[in-house]
C-alpha cells in the first residue's frame, strides 16, 4: 500500500503535502492512527479476557455441584431467590414497560409524548443507588414494609421499565407502515390490528429488550442491599414484605468483604452471575439474529 | 374482549378512508375502541414520569431536617461524624440528630468528580479509537467480534467489577502501575500540584483514586464505544467517497470525514458515560478504601464517592436512633440524584442538536 500512497501522497516534484507537510508525515499519521485505534481494542479486551479468566478459573478451579444443590453450604437459594426476583421482575417491567412502548410509539404526540419520553431516558440515567434508597426510605422505613421482596420488585421495575419502554418503541417504530394500512385498508378494528399485526411483527424486538432488561436487573446489587436485605440465607418466599431474601449479587458482595471460605462462594456467584447474564444476552442476540436471517429472505 | 367486538358501522368505516387515526369502531359497551388501550397505555407511560418526580420528591422530604441542619457550610465541609449515637438525640437547627453530629460533602464530591475524570480521560480515547477501528479498518468478523466483547462488558454486573479490581486488578496497580508513575514526578521539579502526583502508594491492594478510576473508565468503555460505533455507521457513503476519491487513505477518512460528522454525538455519549461514572456504586465501592471525613490526599490513597459512601454507610447509618444519618445520606442522594439529572440532560440536548439519539440502558 506504500507505494500506491506515496504516489497518491503529493507531487513528487515538491514532495510536500497540500498543507507544506513531507510526504512521509501522512504515512506515519496512518500508522500511528490505526495503531493507535488497535491498541484502543487490546485495551479493551485484556479486562474482559482477565475478568472471566477470574472469575471462571477460580470457581471452576473448586468446583462442586454441591455449590448448586446444596441450600446449606452451596448457592441454591441464592440462586431460587435471584430467579424469583428477575421472573418478577420480567412480569412487572415487561407489562408496564411493554404498554409503556406502546403509547410512547401509537399514541403519543407532540410535547406531552417527548415529555414522557424524555422522562424515561433520563430516569435510566439515575444511578441504581439513588432509586434503592429512596425505595428504603419510602417502602422499607416508611411504610415499614422492612427487607422484602415488593420493594425490591419495584425498585427494580422502576430501573428496567424505561429500557423495555425504549426498545419495545423502536421495534414497533420499525414496523413498515404498509402493515398498519393494510390492516386498517381491511377493516381491521385497531386493537386487533395492534395485537395482531404491529406487535406481532415487533415482537423480537420486544423480546430482546426484554431479556437484556433482565440481564440488568439480574445484575443489580447496590438497590437490592437496601431493599430486599442484607445476607440471608432465605429463599424464594411468598411473603411480600418483612421476608428477605438471598440473591447471588449480595453473595458476591459479601464474599469480598468477610473472605475465607465466603470468598470462595462469591467467586462461585460470580461465576454464576456471569453464565446466567451472558445467557440472557446471547439469547437476545440469537433471536436478532435469526429475525434478520428471515428478513433477508424475503 | 374487546377484540371481539360488534361488526364496525359502516358510517366508521367511511371516516377511515379520509385518515387512519380517524378509524374508530366501537365494542358492545358502547366505549370507542381506541380509548381504552390508548389510557391503558397512558398510564404506563406515565409511569417513568411519576417515578422520576417521585424520587427526588421523596428524597427532599427525607432531607429537608438535614438540608436544614447541615447548611450549605456541608458542600464545604470535609469532616463525616455521627455524633455520640450513645445518649439520646438532641434538637437543634429544626432536626433532631445525636449530639455533636457533624457532616461534609466535600471528598465525597471531590471523589465522586476526581474518580469520573480520570474514567473519561482513559474511556474516550479508548472507546473511539476502537469504534474507528470497527467501522472503518477491521474486517467484518474481527469488528464482530470486538463488538460481542463490548456486549460481554457491559452485561458483567458491577459487583464482579469490584470483585475482580478489588483482588486482581488492585494488586498489580499497587506493585506494577503506580510505582513507576510516582517516580516519575518524583523527578519533576517541586510545584506543589504535582504532590499529588506523587507517594507514598496505598498499601491495601491498590485500593484508591486511580484504581476506582480505571474500574469505572473499564465499565464506561462498552456505552461511550457501542454509541460512538453506532454513530459512525450512520455516516453517510458519499463523503466518505468523495474523499477516497480525492486521494485520502482511509485513516485520513475516518479522522477528517467520519469523526467530525458525528463530533456532537460523541461528545452526548461521553456526557453519558460521565453520568454512569458518577453514579457506579459497588465496584467504587469495594476499590476506594472508603476513606471517609477527609479529602483524597494523592492520586493512590484511600477516597469516597457519593454513592458508594451511600452503601457503606448503611450499616452505619441505622445505628443513629434519630435517623439523622439516614437524612443526611437521603440529602446526598439528592446532591447525586441532581447532578447525574443534570449531566444526563445535558447529553441528550447536545446530542439532539446534532440530530442522533442516545442509547438508553448501559450500551448493550
Amino acid at each position: 500500500m506504500s507505494t500506491l500512497d506515496t504516489e497518491v501522497t503529493g507531487p513528487s516534484d515538491s514532495g510536500v503535502d497540500l498543507y507544506g507537510r513531507p510526504a512521509w508525515h501522512r504515512v506515519m499519521a496512518y500508522w500511528l492512527g490505526w495503531g493507535g485505534c488497535l491498541v484502543a481494542v487490546t485495551l479493551i479486551a485484556i479486562p474482559i479476557v482477565s475478568i472471566l479468566w477470574g472469575v471462571i478459573g477460580r470457581a471452576l478451579a473448586h468446583w462442586q455441584w454441591s455449590v448448586i444443590t446444596s441450600t446449606t453450604t452451596g448457592l441454591r437459594l441464592d440462586i431460587l431467590g435471584t430467579l424469583e426476583l428477575v421472573a418478577g421482575v420480567g412480569i412487572v417491567a415487561g407489562i408496564i414497560g411493554v404498554a409503556s412502548g406502546v403509547y410512547l410509539a401509537e399514541y403519543a404526540s407532540g410535547r406531552f409524548g417527548s415529555l414522557l419520553r424524555g422522562a424515561a431516558e433520563v430516569l435510566a440515567g439515575v444511578p441504581s443507588i439513588v432509586l434503592g434508597y429512596v425505595g428504603y426510605v419510602a417502602l422499607s422505613i416508611t411504610f415499614h414494609w422492612g427487607y422484602s421482596l415488593a420493594a425490591a420488585l419495584i425498585v427494580l421495575s422502576a430501573l428496567t421499565i424505561p429500557y423495555i419502554a425504549k426498545s419495545t418503541e423502536s421495534a414497533l417504530r420499525q414496523v413498515p407502515t404498509s402493515y398498519r394500512e393494510g390492516a386498517d385498508g381491511l377493516g381491521m378494528p385497531p386493537l386487533r390490528s395492534l395485537t395482531r399485526i404491529t406487535m406481532k411483527a415487533a415482537l423480537p424486538g420486544i423480546t430482546t429488550g426484554w431479556l437484556v432488561a433482565l440481564a440488568i436487573a439480574m445484575g443489580e446489587t447496590a438497590p437490592l442491599l437496601y431493599t430486599i436485605g442484607e445476607f440471608t440465607s432465605v429463599g424464594p418466599t411468598s411473603h411480600l414484605t418483612h421476608q428477605p431474601v438471598g440473591y447471588l449479587t449480595a453473595v458476591v458482595y459479601y464474599g469480598w468483604q468477610n473472605g475465607g471460605p465466603d470468598l470462595q462462594l462469591g467467586y462461585d456467584a460470580a461465576f454464576m452471575l456471569v453464565v446466567l447474564i451472558l445467557a440472557l444476552i446471547v439469547g437476545a442476540r440469537i433471536i436478532v439474529a435469526l429475525t434478520q436471517r428471515h428478513t433477508e429472505k424475503n | 374482549m374487546l377484540t371481539t367486538s360488534d361488526p364496525v358501522p359502516p358510517s366508521d368505516t367511511d371516516d377511515a378512508s379520509l385518515s387512519l387515526s380517524s378509524m374508530k369502531g366501537r365494542s358492545r359497551f358502547g366505549m370507542n375502541q381506541e380509548t381504552l388501550p390508548r389510557l391503558a397505555t397512558g398510564a404506563a407511560a406515565l409511569v417513568p414520569l411519576l417515578a422520576l418526580v417521585g424520587v427526588v420528591a421523596i428524597l427532599a422530604w427525607k432531607a429537608y431536617p438535614a438540608i436544614r441542619y447541615n447548611g450549605l457550610g456541608f458542600f464545604g465541609r470535609s469532616t463525616w461524624y455521627l455524633g455520640n449515637t450513645n445518649v439520646p438525640g438532641v434538637k437543634s437547627g429544626g432536626a433532631s440528630h445525636p449530639p455533636g453530629a457533624n457532616y461534609g460533602a466535600l471528598p465525597l464530591i471531590a471523589g465522586t468528580v476526581l474518580s469520573s475524570a480520570i474514567a473519561l480521560l482513559f474511556a474516550v480515547p479508548i472507546s473511539i479509537g476502537a469504534a474507528l477501528a470497527i467501522v472503518e479498518k477491521l474486517p467484518r468478523r474481527a469488528s464482530n467480534a470486538v463488538g460481542m466483547f463490548l456486549e460481554v462488558l457491559a452485561g458483567i454486573p458491577s459487583v464482579v467489577f469490584g470483585l475482580w479490581a478489588a483482588l486482581t486488578l488492585g494488586p498489580v496497580m499497587q506493585s506494577d502501575v503506580e510505582p513507576p508513575i510516582a517516580s516519575v514526578f518524583d523527578h519533576l521539579p517541586d510545584v506543589p500540584v504535582l504532590n499529588f502526583f506523587r507517594g507514598p502508594i496505598s498499601a491495601s491492594e491498590g485500593q484508591g483514586l486511580l484504581t476506582a478510576g480505571v474500574v469505572l473508565a473499564i465499565m464506561i468503555i462498552p456505552i461511550i464505544a457501542a454509541t460512538t460505533r453506532d454513530l459512525l455507521r450512520q455516516v453517510p457513503r458519499l463523503p466518505k467517497e468523495g474523499a477516497l476519491a480525492l486521494g485520502m487513505n482511509d485513516w485520513e477518512v475516518a479522522r477528517k470525514v467520519s469523526l467530525p460528522w458525528v463530533r456532537s454525538g460523541i461528545i452526548g455519549a461521553s456526557v453519558l458515560g460521565l453520568a454512569r461514572a458518577l453514579g457506579e456504586t459497588m465496584a467504587v465501592a469495594m476499590v476506594s478504601g472508603a476513606l471517609l471525613g477527609d479529602l483524597p490526599k494523592n492520586l493512590y490513597l484511600g477516597m469516597s464517592t457519593i454513592a458508594a459512601t451511600i452503601v457503606t454507610q448503611l450499616d452505619g447509618a441505622l445505628s443513629d436512633g434519630t435517623g439523622f444519618a439516614t437524612r443526611t445520606l437521603a440529602e446526598v442522594a439528592l446532591a447525586l440524584a441532581v447532578i447525574t439529572l443534570l449531566t444526563n440532560i445535558g447529553a441528550r440536548l447536545l446530542v439532539k442538536r446534532g440530530g442522533a439519539a442516545l442509547p438508553v440502558g448501559r450500551g448493550v
